[in-house]
Protein backbone atom coordinates (compact mmCIF):
# COMPACT_ATOMS: atom_id res chain seq x y z
CA UNK A 1 0.00 0.00 0.00
CA UNK A 2 2.80 2.40 0.87
CA UNK A 3 4.95 1.19 -1.99
CA UNK A 4 4.37 4.30 -4.09
CA UNK A 5 5.80 6.40 -1.28
CA UNK A 6 8.96 4.41 -1.02
CA UNK A 7 10.99 6.01 -3.83
CA UNK A 8 10.59 9.40 -2.15
CA UNK A 9 12.65 8.19 0.78
CA UNK A 10 15.51 8.48 -1.69
CA UNK A 11 17.01 11.90 -2.21
CA UNK A 12 17.01 12.01 -5.99
CA UNK A 13 13.30 11.22 -6.46
CA UNK A 14 12.27 13.79 -3.84
CA UNK A 15 14.58 16.38 -5.39
CA UNK A 16 12.95 15.85 -8.80
CA UNK A 17 9.41 16.03 -7.43
CA UNK A 18 10.17 19.22 -5.47
CA UNK A 19 11.75 20.63 -8.60
CA UNK A 20 8.44 20.18 -10.43
CA UNK A 21 6.56 22.00 -7.67
CA UNK A 22 8.97 24.83 -6.98
CA UNK A 23 8.22 27.16 -9.93
CA UNK A 24 4.46 26.82 -9.37
CA UNK A 25 4.70 27.44 -5.64
CA UNK A 26 7.00 30.43 -6.13
CA UNK A 27 4.79 31.94 -8.84
CA UNK A 28 1.58 31.47 -6.85
CA UNK A 29 3.26 32.88 -3.74
CA UNK A 30 4.43 35.98 -5.59
CA UNK A 31 1.01 36.64 -7.18
CA UNK A 32 -1.12 36.00 -4.08
CA UNK A 33 1.14 37.81 -1.61
CA UNK A 34 1.43 40.84 -3.90
CA UNK A 35 -2.32 41.03 -4.57
CA UNK A 36 -3.20 40.45 -0.91
CA UNK A 37 -0.76 43.03 0.46
CA UNK A 38 -1.43 45.72 -2.18
CA UNK A 39 -5.18 45.27 -1.71
CA UNK A 40 -4.84 45.38 2.05
CA UNK A 41 -2.51 48.36 2.09
CA UNK A 42 -4.16 50.60 -0.49
CA UNK A 43 -7.71 49.45 -1.26
CA UNK A 44 -9.22 47.98 1.91
CA UNK A 45 -11.18 50.56 3.95
CA UNK A 46 -9.67 51.86 7.23
CA UNK A 47 -10.94 50.33 10.47
CA UNK A 48 -13.49 52.43 12.36
CA UNK A 49 -11.56 51.94 15.63
CA UNK A 50 -7.95 51.38 14.67
CA UNK A 51 -7.80 53.58 11.57
CA UNK A 52 -5.04 52.56 9.15
CA UNK A 53 -2.87 50.85 11.79
CA UNK A 54 -4.93 47.65 11.39
CA UNK A 55 -3.38 47.13 7.92
CA UNK A 56 -0.53 45.32 9.70
CA UNK A 57 -2.99 42.43 10.04
CA UNK A 58 -2.41 41.46 6.39
CA UNK A 59 1.10 40.30 7.31
CA UNK A 60 0.64 39.60 11.02
CA UNK A 61 -2.13 36.98 10.84
CA UNK A 62 -0.79 34.95 7.86
CA UNK A 63 2.77 34.85 9.23
CA UNK A 64 1.53 33.80 12.67
CA UNK A 65 -0.68 31.08 11.17
CA UNK A 66 2.10 29.51 9.16
CA UNK A 67 4.69 29.91 11.91
CA UNK A 68 2.52 27.37 13.74
CA UNK A 69 1.65 25.41 10.59
CA UNK A 70 5.33 25.04 9.69
CA UNK A 71 6.08 23.83 13.23
CA UNK A 72 3.35 21.19 12.96
CA UNK A 73 4.84 20.07 9.65
CA UNK A 74 8.31 19.96 11.19
CA UNK A 75 7.03 17.86 14.10
CA UNK A 76 5.43 15.39 11.66
CA UNK A 77 8.74 15.17 9.77
CA UNK A 78 10.49 14.60 13.12
CA UNK A 79 8.10 11.76 13.99
CA UNK A 80 8.71 10.11 10.59
CA UNK A 81 12.47 10.59 11.01
CA UNK A 82 12.47 9.00 14.47
CA UNK A 83 10.10 6.11 13.75
CA UNK A 84 10.99 5.12 10.19
CA UNK A 85 14.54 6.50 10.06
CA UNK A 86 13.86 8.16 6.71
CA UNK A 87 16.68 10.55 5.93
CA UNK A 88 14.58 12.85 3.75
CA UNK A 89 12.41 13.51 6.80
CA UNK A 90 15.53 14.40 8.82
CA UNK A 91 16.54 16.88 6.14
CA UNK A 92 13.02 18.31 6.11
CA UNK A 93 13.52 19.34 9.77
CA UNK A 94 16.56 21.40 8.77
CA UNK A 95 14.65 22.85 5.80
CA UNK A 96 11.54 23.86 7.75
CA UNK A 97 13.18 25.33 10.88
CA UNK A 98 14.70 28.49 9.32
CA UNK A 99 11.49 29.21 7.40
CA UNK A 100 9.39 28.76 10.53
CA UNK A 101 11.78 30.87 12.59
CA UNK A 102 11.56 33.71 10.06
CA UNK A 103 7.75 33.56 10.02
CA UNK A 104 7.71 33.56 13.83
CA UNK A 105 10.02 36.59 13.88
CA UNK A 106 7.77 38.38 11.36
CA UNK A 107 4.67 37.61 13.47
CA UNK A 108 6.37 38.84 16.66
CA UNK A 109 7.80 41.96 15.03
CA UNK A 110 4.59 43.03 13.28
CA UNK A 111 2.73 42.31 16.51
CA UNK A 112 5.06 44.55 18.50
CA UNK A 113 4.84 47.36 15.95
CA UNK A 114 1.05 47.04 15.95
CA UNK A 115 0.91 46.84 19.73
CA UNK A 116 2.76 50.10 20.29
CA UNK A 117 0.10 52.43 18.82
CA UNK A 118 -2.89 50.26 19.88
CA UNK A 119 -1.94 48.92 23.34
CA UNK A 120 0.66 51.55 24.16
CA UNK A 121 3.45 48.99 24.51
CA UNK A 122 5.81 47.10 22.22
CA UNK A 123 5.83 44.05 24.42
CA UNK A 124 3.83 42.50 27.24
CA UNK A 125 4.60 39.21 28.98
CA UNK A 126 1.17 37.80 28.37
CA UNK A 127 0.28 34.26 27.33
CA UNK A 128 -0.06 34.70 23.55
CA UNK A 129 3.07 36.80 23.14
CA UNK A 130 5.20 34.69 25.47
CA UNK A 131 4.17 31.37 23.92
CA UNK A 132 4.92 32.76 20.45
CA UNK A 133 8.36 33.84 21.68
CA UNK A 134 8.91 30.29 22.98
CA UNK A 135 8.07 29.07 19.46
CA UNK A 136 10.95 31.18 18.12
CA UNK A 137 13.30 29.71 20.74
CA UNK A 138 12.15 26.19 19.84
CA UNK A 139 12.93 26.76 16.17
CA UNK A 140 16.37 28.15 17.07
CA UNK A 141 16.96 25.23 19.45
CA UNK A 142 16.05 22.68 16.77
CA UNK A 143 18.45 24.32 14.31
CA UNK A 144 21.23 24.56 16.90
CA UNK A 145 20.88 20.87 17.81
CA UNK A 146 20.75 19.83 14.15
CA UNK A 147 24.14 21.37 13.47
CA UNK A 148 25.70 20.79 16.92
CA UNK A 149 27.13 17.31 16.35
CA UNK A 150 30.01 16.08 14.24
CA UNK A 151 27.83 13.15 13.25
CA UNK A 152 24.96 14.62 11.21
CA UNK A 153 22.57 11.77 12.04
CA UNK A 154 23.02 12.23 15.78
CA UNK A 155 22.26 15.92 15.34
CA UNK A 156 19.18 15.16 13.26
CA UNK A 157 17.91 12.75 15.91
CA UNK A 158 18.43 15.24 18.74
CA UNK A 159 16.73 17.98 16.71
CA UNK A 160 13.82 15.63 15.91
CA UNK A 161 13.25 14.87 19.60
CA UNK A 162 13.17 18.57 20.51
CA UNK A 163 10.88 19.32 17.54
CA UNK A 164 8.50 16.57 18.64
CA UNK A 165 8.43 17.55 22.32
CA UNK A 166 8.02 21.22 21.44
CA UNK A 167 4.86 20.64 19.42
CA UNK A 168 2.91 20.90 22.69
CA UNK A 169 3.51 24.65 22.37
CA UNK A 170 1.40 24.92 19.20
CA UNK A 171 -2.02 24.29 20.82
CA UNK A 172 -0.88 26.42 23.77
CA UNK A 173 -0.32 29.36 21.41
CA UNK A 174 -3.64 28.77 19.72
CA UNK A 175 -5.74 28.54 22.87
CA UNK A 176 -3.70 30.97 24.98
CA UNK A 177 -6.13 33.83 24.30
CA UNK A 178 -8.99 31.74 25.71
CA UNK A 179 -7.20 30.03 28.61
CA UNK A 180 -5.61 33.13 30.09
CA UNK A 181 -6.50 36.78 30.29
CA UNK A 182 -4.63 38.26 27.39
CA UNK A 183 -4.10 41.65 25.87
CA UNK A 184 -4.29 39.86 22.55
CA UNK A 185 -7.66 39.61 20.82
CA UNK A 186 -9.32 36.31 19.95
CA UNK A 187 -9.53 34.78 16.50
CA UNK A 188 -10.82 37.01 13.72
CA UNK A 189 -11.60 34.16 11.36
CA UNK A 190 -12.99 30.90 12.70
CA UNK A 191 -14.33 27.89 10.88
CA UNK A 192 -17.54 27.65 12.81
CA UNK A 193 -18.70 31.21 13.28
CA UNK A 194 -19.23 34.16 11.04
CA UNK A 195 -15.95 36.07 10.69
CA UNK A 196 -15.88 39.29 12.69
CA UNK A 197 -14.71 41.21 9.66
CA UNK A 198 -16.50 42.77 6.69
CA UNK A 199 -15.76 41.22 3.26
CA UNK A 200 -13.84 44.30 2.06
CA UNK A 201 -11.20 43.44 4.67
CA UNK A 202 -11.73 39.68 4.81
CA UNK A 203 -11.15 38.97 1.10
CA UNK A 204 -7.67 40.59 0.92
CA UNK A 205 -6.79 38.88 4.22
CA UNK A 206 -7.79 35.47 2.83
CA UNK A 207 -5.78 36.16 -0.35
CA UNK A 208 -2.78 37.10 1.79
CA UNK A 209 -3.21 33.93 3.87
CA UNK A 210 -3.27 31.83 0.68
CA UNK A 211 -0.17 33.71 -0.50
CA UNK A 212 1.71 32.98 2.73
CA UNK A 213 0.74 29.31 2.44
CA UNK A 214 2.33 29.15 -1.02
CA UNK A 215 5.27 31.25 0.19
CA UNK A 216 5.92 28.93 3.13
CA UNK A 217 5.74 25.89 0.85
CA UNK A 218 8.03 27.50 -1.74
CA UNK A 219 10.63 28.51 0.85
CA UNK A 220 10.63 25.04 2.43
CA UNK A 221 10.92 23.46 -1.03
CA UNK A 222 13.92 25.65 -1.88
CA UNK A 223 15.72 24.77 1.35
CA UNK A 224 14.87 21.06 1.26
CA UNK A 225 16.27 20.81 -2.29
CA UNK A 226 19.47 22.50 -1.10
CA UNK A 227 19.70 20.15 1.88
CA UNK A 228 19.22 17.07 -0.33
CA UNK A 229 21.97 18.27 -2.69
CA UNK A 230 24.28 18.97 0.24
CA UNK A 231 23.78 15.52 1.74
CA UNK A 232 24.02 13.71 -1.61
CA UNK A 233 26.89 15.74 -3.00
CA UNK A 234 29.06 12.63 -3.17
CA UNK A 235 26.64 11.02 -5.62
CA UNK A 236 26.94 11.58 -9.38
CA UNK A 237 23.31 12.72 -9.82
CA UNK A 238 23.72 15.57 -7.34
CA UNK A 239 26.91 16.78 -9.00
CA UNK A 240 25.21 16.70 -12.38
CA UNK A 241 22.33 18.76 -11.02
CA UNK A 242 24.85 21.36 -9.90
CA UNK A 243 26.22 21.60 -13.41
CA UNK A 244 29.27 19.39 -12.96
CA UNK A 245 30.06 16.29 -15.00
CA UNK A 246 30.74 13.63 -12.40
CA UNK A 247 33.30 10.91 -12.99
CA UNK A 248 31.37 7.68 -13.09
CA UNK A 249 32.93 4.49 -11.88
CA UNK A 250 36.20 5.97 -10.67
CA UNK B 1 -8.32 53.23 -3.40
CA UNK B 2 -8.82 54.12 0.25
CA UNK B 3 -6.51 57.16 -0.05
CA UNK B 4 -6.71 60.37 -2.08
CA UNK B 5 -2.99 61.02 -2.55
CA UNK B 6 0.40 59.36 -2.15
CA UNK B 7 1.09 61.62 0.81
CA UNK B 8 -1.91 60.09 2.56
CA UNK B 9 -0.66 56.61 1.68
CA UNK B 10 2.65 57.36 3.38
CA UNK B 11 0.94 59.11 6.30
CA UNK B 12 -1.50 56.19 6.90
CA UNK B 13 -3.82 58.28 9.07
CA UNK B 14 -0.94 59.02 11.46
CA UNK B 15 0.19 55.36 11.71
CA UNK B 16 2.58 55.52 8.73
CA UNK B 17 5.70 54.84 10.82
CA UNK B 18 4.23 51.66 12.33
CA UNK B 19 2.60 50.31 9.16
CA UNK B 20 5.63 50.87 6.94
CA UNK B 21 8.07 49.62 9.59
CA UNK B 22 6.04 46.39 9.93
CA UNK B 23 5.79 45.85 6.17
CA UNK B 24 9.40 46.86 5.48
CA UNK B 25 11.04 44.63 8.09
CA UNK B 26 8.79 41.65 7.20
CA UNK B 27 9.59 41.85 3.49
CA UNK B 28 13.29 42.31 4.29
CA UNK B 29 13.33 39.25 6.57
CA UNK B 30 11.74 37.04 3.91
CA UNK B 31 14.01 38.48 1.20
CA UNK B 32 17.08 37.61 3.30
CA UNK B 33 15.79 34.04 3.64
CA UNK B 34 15.32 33.72 -0.15
CA UNK B 35 18.75 35.20 -0.94
CA UNK B 36 20.40 32.94 1.66
CA UNK B 37 18.82 29.93 -0.06
CA UNK B 38 20.12 31.05 -3.46
CA UNK B 39 23.62 31.65 -2.05
CA UNK B 40 23.61 28.19 -0.45
CA UNK B 41 22.94 26.65 -3.83
CA UNK B 42 25.77 28.65 -5.37
CA UNK B 43 28.12 27.47 -2.62
CA UNK B 44 27.04 23.86 -3.24
CA UNK B 45 27.87 24.26 -6.93
CA UNK B 46 31.36 25.48 -5.99
CA UNK B 47 31.77 22.50 -3.66
CA UNK B 48 30.72 20.19 -6.48
CA UNK B 49 33.34 21.67 -8.81
CA UNK B 50 36.01 21.18 -6.14
CA UNK B 51 34.90 17.61 -5.56
CA UNK B 52 35.01 16.92 -9.28
CA UNK B 53 38.56 18.27 -9.58
CA UNK B 54 39.58 16.13 -6.62
CA UNK B 55 38.08 13.04 -8.25
CA UNK B 56 39.87 13.81 -11.49
CA UNK B 57 43.19 14.23 -9.67
CA UNK B 58 42.75 10.88 -7.97
CA UNK B 59 41.82 9.24 -11.26
CA UNK B 60 44.88 10.67 -13.00
CA UNK B 61 47.19 9.54 -10.21
CA UNK B 62 45.74 6.04 -10.30
CA UNK B 63 46.25 5.88 -14.04
CA UNK B 64 49.86 7.03 -13.70
CA UNK B 65 50.54 4.44 -11.05
CA UNK B 66 49.00 1.74 -13.19
CA UNK B 67 51.10 2.87 -16.11
CA UNK B 68 54.28 2.95 -14.03
CA UNK B 69 53.72 -0.50 -12.59
CA UNK B 70 53.11 -1.81 -16.10
CA UNK B 71 56.39 -0.29 -17.29
CA UNK B 72 58.37 -1.77 -14.38
CA UNK B 73 56.76 -5.16 -14.94
CA UNK B 74 57.86 -5.01 -18.56
CA UNK B 75 61.45 -4.19 -17.64
CA UNK B 76 61.78 -7.00 -15.10
CA UNK B 77 60.36 -9.72 -17.31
Amino acid sequence: MWKWLHPYAKGEATYRLLGLWQPWLSGLALVFVTVGLVWGLFYAPPDYQQGDSYRIIFIHVPSAMFSMGAYTGMAIAALIALVWQIRTAEWAIAAIAPVGATLTFVALFTGAVWGKPMWGTWWEWDARLTSQLILLFLYIGVLALYYAFNDARTGAKAAAILALVGVINVPIIHFSVYWWNSLHQGATITKFEKPSMPPEMLIPLLISIAGFLFLTAALITQRLRNEILKQELHRPWAMEKLGVEANHGV
Amino acid sequence: MAFDSWQEVIWMGGYGFYVWLAFGVSILAIAILVVHGLLTRKKLAQMAVKKQQQQQRIARRKQQERHRSMVTNDSTS
